[in-house]
């Protein structure tokens, strides 16, 4: 398991360019799945054939991309000026490393004069690629680069960058492998999408919940917790268990699905949290304003340290949220009023 | 007039007298968002007879297409806006004088003292504050509110003129030697050049051209547009400010001789056609901009690549629409668009409408062939 993480999280894919992450992801799922196509957008959309009467189509959606920075300017002594991929926090970029897609690396500073920690942004740093003037440089204006950091395993604890949304990547490739070992068939017509470009507005999932026109849509993504020192007021914290979201900054869940959700977590005995999310939203509430419409619900890993480069979870969290998907799996849903 | 080495090939569109004075003609047309008949009524007559289908859809979109010829063609979607900014009147007037608001980004600075024209009719106006020696010195450092403008058309002139007629600035439109100067140059440029590239559409593809609606406001025709045209792949012609002016530290003459970088310059004048790999609306599809790169090198077409952050084009709103339409955006450069008066460069222009042409010319399936 925690190898299946640290390679995830260590494979670049910032939105708008998934192509390594994607491939990584399609080669452990393909002999998983019944069928999957890689859709216009790049989303991958693997499906398992539910052998149920008139299975209801559930769609599950985690995704692939994390966030980054885009080369915007070379300037005459070749320092690299730069503007965010996804919600990039200016105070966990100086000092930071990064590697651009094709290799070169980089560490972000700051510009000394007129910066404080009021007007700090993206704006008063740059890139420092090793080199000594513009012609030496390898990276050029429209180049995108993703944060370096090294994956730690603390025992219970796991850091590192793309935990957001790796992590549900993982678990979703788990859930897969323990539907083939296990010979469990879903009751549900289960789509399994691995979405792009989440982070610049849940762009992928836009398009993938167009074609795949679920019943019901879970996304699998991280959210915050509440449980660190003078930190933000949430009842969510690591090692309680996954978390069943009721509401975030862009979606209310369908109180059916949330329901669901609880019931099956109570009924196999998984512990787990509710979740209130002030900011911040999932590829679910794009999947909510499908079509004509789609129930939706989250089912969220609490993770300390979001869209910095050291995002922590929990390993009991994981699992226990692998078991919750698995439960999902074969728990009917009644979605009458 | 303008010498490239690729104009040896023939039936390739090229900006002459012609082209020069059908961009007046569009550029002075008043055409603000939700009110784009003038200008919708230039298109009709430029392409009326080189498509084989066109309508215009509830929003107000022109959507035309010429088909190619050949087995397996390309469904291209082409979209330029036919909406500029401007402004909105919004009360019924008194003796002349108008409250209006601002349709689209325009900055308020951009405002007073200003000729304006309302609607088809051009009715002349100006928009009118004290004049400067009436005005106390602290007044003069804010920037005049919205709210304390009025748009003047002079006493008695005002019959006709209603809540919700559109204006927009009256700017004169000049050809000054290698540069064009004009209003609207956002987005009459790029209507201009779809209109060319009907006119001499390759035939290898099926052109599905969009005249949008709406995009200052929220990409809004665009949207609707898409999801009729339902193309494989799509391209927004746009126009993108440039911001290349060079920068001084005022208080210190020894850092400005130091050629302190302008570093947020957007585009440069002269450098080119604009690709976009990325704005705040669409990443591009990277084999999109592979291509593009791939025939400004083979037809030595110079170009740039638009720095990424900021804006957003019609490619916001296609690239979303149903399953997905891999898509790019491609601007010619203009300094101080969305302002009274912008400058673009006939050679920018030019080149522009050439990487585009040759780009639609030599697409073919294999573009669907790799990973994006």
């Amino acid at each position: 398991m925690k190898s299946l993480i640290k390679t995830l999280v260590e494979t670049p894919g910032p939105s708008g360019y998934e192509s390594q992450i994607r491939q990584t992801i399609a080669d452990i799922i393909k002999p998983l799945v019944d069928h999957l196509e890689v859709d216009k957008l790049g989303n991958i959309i693997a499906r398992i054939d539910s052998h149920s009467d008139n299975p209801k189509t559930l769609m599950l959606s985690a995704h692939m991309d994390e966030i980054g920075v885009i080369a915007t300017h070379i300037d005459s002594n070749g320092f690299i000026r730069f503007t965010n991929i996804g919600g990039v926090k200016p105070e966990s970029c100086p000092g930071g490393h990064v590697r651009f897609l094709n290799g070169t690396q980089g560490v972000i500073g700051t510009e000394i004069i007129n910066t404080n920690k009021e007007n700090l942004s993206l704006e008063n740093m740059y890139i420092d690629i090793g080199i000594q003037e513009k012609e030496q440089a390898s990276v050029r204006t429209g180049d995108v680069a993703c944060f370096e950091r090294p994956f730690i395993d603390m025992g219970k604890r796991l850091v590192s960058k793309a935990m957001d949304d790796r992590i549900s990547i993982a678990i979703m490739i788990s859930a897969l492998r323990a539907l083939k070992e296990k010979d469990i068939n879903p009751i549900h017509q289960t789509f399994f999408v691995f979405s792009t470009q989440e982070e610049v507005g849940l762009r992928g999932a836009t398009t993938a919940s167009f074609i795949v026109d679920p019943d019901i849509g879970i996304a699998l993504d991280v959210t915050a917790s509440g449980d660190t020192p003078k930190g933000v007021r949430m009842e969510v914290g690591l090692g309680k268990g996954p978390a069943i979201k009721v509401r975030d900054g862009g979606m209310l869940s369908d109180p059916r699905i949330v329901d669901w959700m609880v019931n099956t977590a109570e009924a196999a005995g998984i512990p787990f949290q509710l979740e209130v999310l002030e900011k911040g939203t999932t590829d679910a509430r794009a999947i909510q304003l499908a079509r004509s419409g789609v129930p939706v619900g989250c089912l969220s890993i609490p993770c300390r340290y979001i869209h910095s480069p050291s995002e922590m979870v929990d390993i009991d969290d994981v699992e226990n949220s692998i078991r919750l998907l698995i439960s999902l799996l074969e728990q009917p849903i009644q979605l009458d009023y | 007039m303008l010498d490239k080495s690729y104009f040896y090939q023939e039936n390739i569109p090229k900006i002459n007298q012609q082209q020069i004075q059908i961009l007046e003609q569009l550029c002075q047309a008043c055409s603000v968002s939700g009110d784009e008949g003038e200008v919708r009524k230039i298109v009709f007559e430029q392409i009326g007879s080189y498509v084989d289908e066109t309508k215009v859809d509830a929003l107000g979109n022109i959507l035309a297409i010429r088909h190619g010829k050949g087995s397996n063609r390309l469904r291209i979607m082409l979209a330029a806006h036919m909406d500029e900014v401007g402004f909105m009147i919004t009360d019924e007037g008194d003796n002349g004088f108008f409250r209006f608001d601002i349709v689209g980004g325009i900055d308020e600075r951009q405002l007073v003292g200003k000729p304006i024209v309302i609607g088809e009719k051009h009715k002349p106006g100006v928009i009118g504050a004290k004049p400067i020696h009436l005005t106390t010195k602290n007044e003069r450092n804010e920037t005049i509110s919205l709210d304390s403008l009025r748009i003047d058309v002079g006493p008695e002139n005002d019959n006709h003129i209603k809540i919700g007629d559109r204006a927009t600035f009256a700017s004169p439109f000049l050809q000054l030697g290698p540069s064009i100067l004009a209003k609207a140059l956002d987005d009459r440029l790029g209507v201009l050049n779809l209109i060319e590239l009907i006119k001499h559409a390759p035939e290898n593809i099926d052109l599905l051209a969009a005249f949008t609606v709406q995009e200052e406001v929220g990409l809004r025709g665009a949207k609707v547009a898409a999801y009729t045209l339902d193309p494989q792949l799509a391209m927004a012609l746009d126009c993108t400010p440039a911001s290349d002016l060079p920068i001084w530290d005022k208080d210190n003459y020894q850092a400005a001789e130091e050629q302190l970088e302008n570093a947020h310059y957007n585009v440069r004048l002269g450098a080119g056609p604009a690709i976009y790999v990325a704005d705040r609306a669409t990443i591009a599809d990277p084999r999109w901009v592979r291509h593009l790169e791939n025939i400004a090198k083979k037809y030595q077409i110079p170009y740039q690549i638009r720095q990424p952050g900021s804006g957003g084009t019609d490619a916001g709103a296609i690239h979303l629409q149903k399953d997905g339409i891999p898509s790019i955006s491609v601007s010619v450069p203009a300094r101080y668009i969305q302002s009274s008066a912008g400058i673009a460069r006939l050679d920018d222009w030019q080149n522009t409408l050439a990487l585009v042409y040759f780009s639609l010319a030599d697409l073919t399936q294999e573009f669907f062939s790799v990973d994006r």
